[in-house]
């Protein structure tokens, strides 16, 4: 009974000791012993959490990567989408634009009906220059339309099945127009070449011919309606021991660039063959 | 049987030939996809229906062209004959006989053209034809011609199955 009671006094007294000395403390009396005893505590304390972050974060990773991964590829597809949707109005952007040009033009040139037609593809010879056209036939185009831009001549409609037409570019070798210089008002013949360049031929000796010079269909021949804008003269070559002028031509049209075409269809191409004289012998 | 291919892939070629590969030009000349295409298949070990190929292909190369279609005829059945000579003789190397009967080819069919043009009265010149429009074509032929020899030993291999795959 004495011992109990002597063990009760004991834990009661270090209680005490112990719940003094923590008032003491919390009181601030020990502030320079608890401080370095909780700064240690702290250090240890953070160097645990520190590493075991760490290890959270190595064991963690793998699943993360994963998630990124796939959010990564759903943001590529997004992107390439978007991308090609841009492309997609890019193009239609430069349609449109095309498209708005030759209604300018035709709205500017309201004698002639047109049909517009896309460029399809072109002749598989090096040797030929001709276009191939998405429209027939079946749309009213016939074989000798001329065809144009609104920035000038093209040329004239050579074949024609029920959908698609075969142009012939005024870059051909084959192909010859009369036209006329404006500034120097003079008729003279334009031709193509293997390269693609035209030029002019059978200007006369007496024309004064400048670089600059504007040149327009003369609508000689009844190939090409008159007044479409062919190109500029960019230099003449005038000997005098030669019977004609000649001179190089930038074409008004981009023949490389060529998209979207206007085929004139109110007009009707008049072969003169027959009415060309003939030698007799 | 399996040759039937010829058409949707002779078809497909035209189109690409029209549309693509005669915008890619290198000075004024451009690669002629069939021609190599056709030069690719007659040096195929086991075939036999080259010049079948070579009238096909020159029928529908005809719409597309202003050149008649026994242009294309003669210059497609003489790059096949090319081969089939070819083929017999340098058979060990079968890259080389390929870039010989696409230079032949190309040669044969740009001269028939020009002698076509010229007879026709298309005013051409000689020297121009061959700098501007003959060398490049010849060049983007031949660039053409590895790639194309591949995709037509498969093809040959699909067609003609040896008795072992059989």
């Amino acid at each position: 009974m004495k011992d109990t009671f002597s063990r009760t006094l004991q834990t009661t007294v270090v209680f005490l000791v112990v719940g003094g000395i923590l008032v003491l403390a919390f009181g601030g009396f020990f502030s320079s012993v608890s401080g370095r005893f909780t700064g240690g505590l702290v250090s240890v304390q953070e160097w645990f959490s520190t590493r075991f972050l760490a290890i959270q974060q190595f064991l963690a990773a793998p699943r993360d990567i994963v998630t990124l991964r796939a959010r990564n590829a759903e943001l590529e597809a997004q992107v390439s989408q978007l991308q090609s949707q841009v492309i997609d109005l890019q193009q239609r952007v430069t349609e449109t634009e095309i498209l708005s040009a030759l209604v300018d033009f035709s709205r500017a040139n309201p004698e002639s009906s047109y049909k517009a037609a896309s460029v399809i593809g072109r002749d598989p010879s090096p040797f030929l220059h001709y276009i191939i056209i998405n429209r027939g036939s079946n749309d009213g185009i016939l074989r000798g339309m001329p065809v144009v831009t609104n920035e000038g001549l093209v040329g004239r409609v050579d074949a024609v099945i029920a959908d698609a037409a075969r142009v012939q570019l005024v870059t051909d070798p084959a192909s010859s127009v009369n036209v006329h210089l404006k500034n120097a008002n003079t008729d003279a013949m334009l031709i193509g070449s293997v390269t693609g360049d035209v030029a002019l031929d059978l200007i006369s000796q007496d024309a004064t011919v400048q670089p600059g010079d504007l040149i327009l269909t003369s609508g000689l021949g009844g190939g090409f309606p008159a007044d479409l804008i062919v190109g500029q003269v960019v230099n003449v070559r005038k000997l005098p021991a030669e019977l004609f002028q000649q001179a190089t031509v930038q074409p008004a049209v981009d023949f490389s660039r060529l998209q979207i075409v206007l085929v004139i269809t109110n007009f009707r191409s008049v072969d003169i063959a027959p009415l060309i004289p003939t030698t007799t012998p | 049987m399996r040759n039937i291919v010829a058409i949707p892939l002779l078809a497909l070629a035209v189109i690409l030939q029209s549309a693509i590969v005669s915008q890619l030009t290198l000075l004024a000349g451009y690669a002629d996809l069939i021609l190599v295409l056709l030069a690719a298949w007659a040096l195929q070990e086991g075939v036999t229906t080259a010049f079948h190929w070579a009238f096909l292909a020159s029928i529908m190369v005809s719409f597309t062209s202003h050149l008649p279609w026994f242009i294309y005829f003669f210059s497609y059945a003489g790059t096949a004959f090319l081969a089939l000579l070819l083929q017999r003789r340098v058979w060990e190397t079968p890259l080389l006989a390929m870039f010989s009967v696409t230079f032949l080819g190309t040669l044969l069919m740009h001269l028939t053209t020009y002698a076509y043009l010229r007879l026709t009265g298309d005013p051409l010149p000689f020297g121009d034809s061959m700098g501007l429009i003959t060398l490049p074509s010849l060049l983007l032929n031949m660039l053409l011609a590895i790639p194309l020899f591949g995709v037509m030993r498969d093809l040959a291999r699909w067609v003609f199955p040896s008795m072992e795959e059989i």
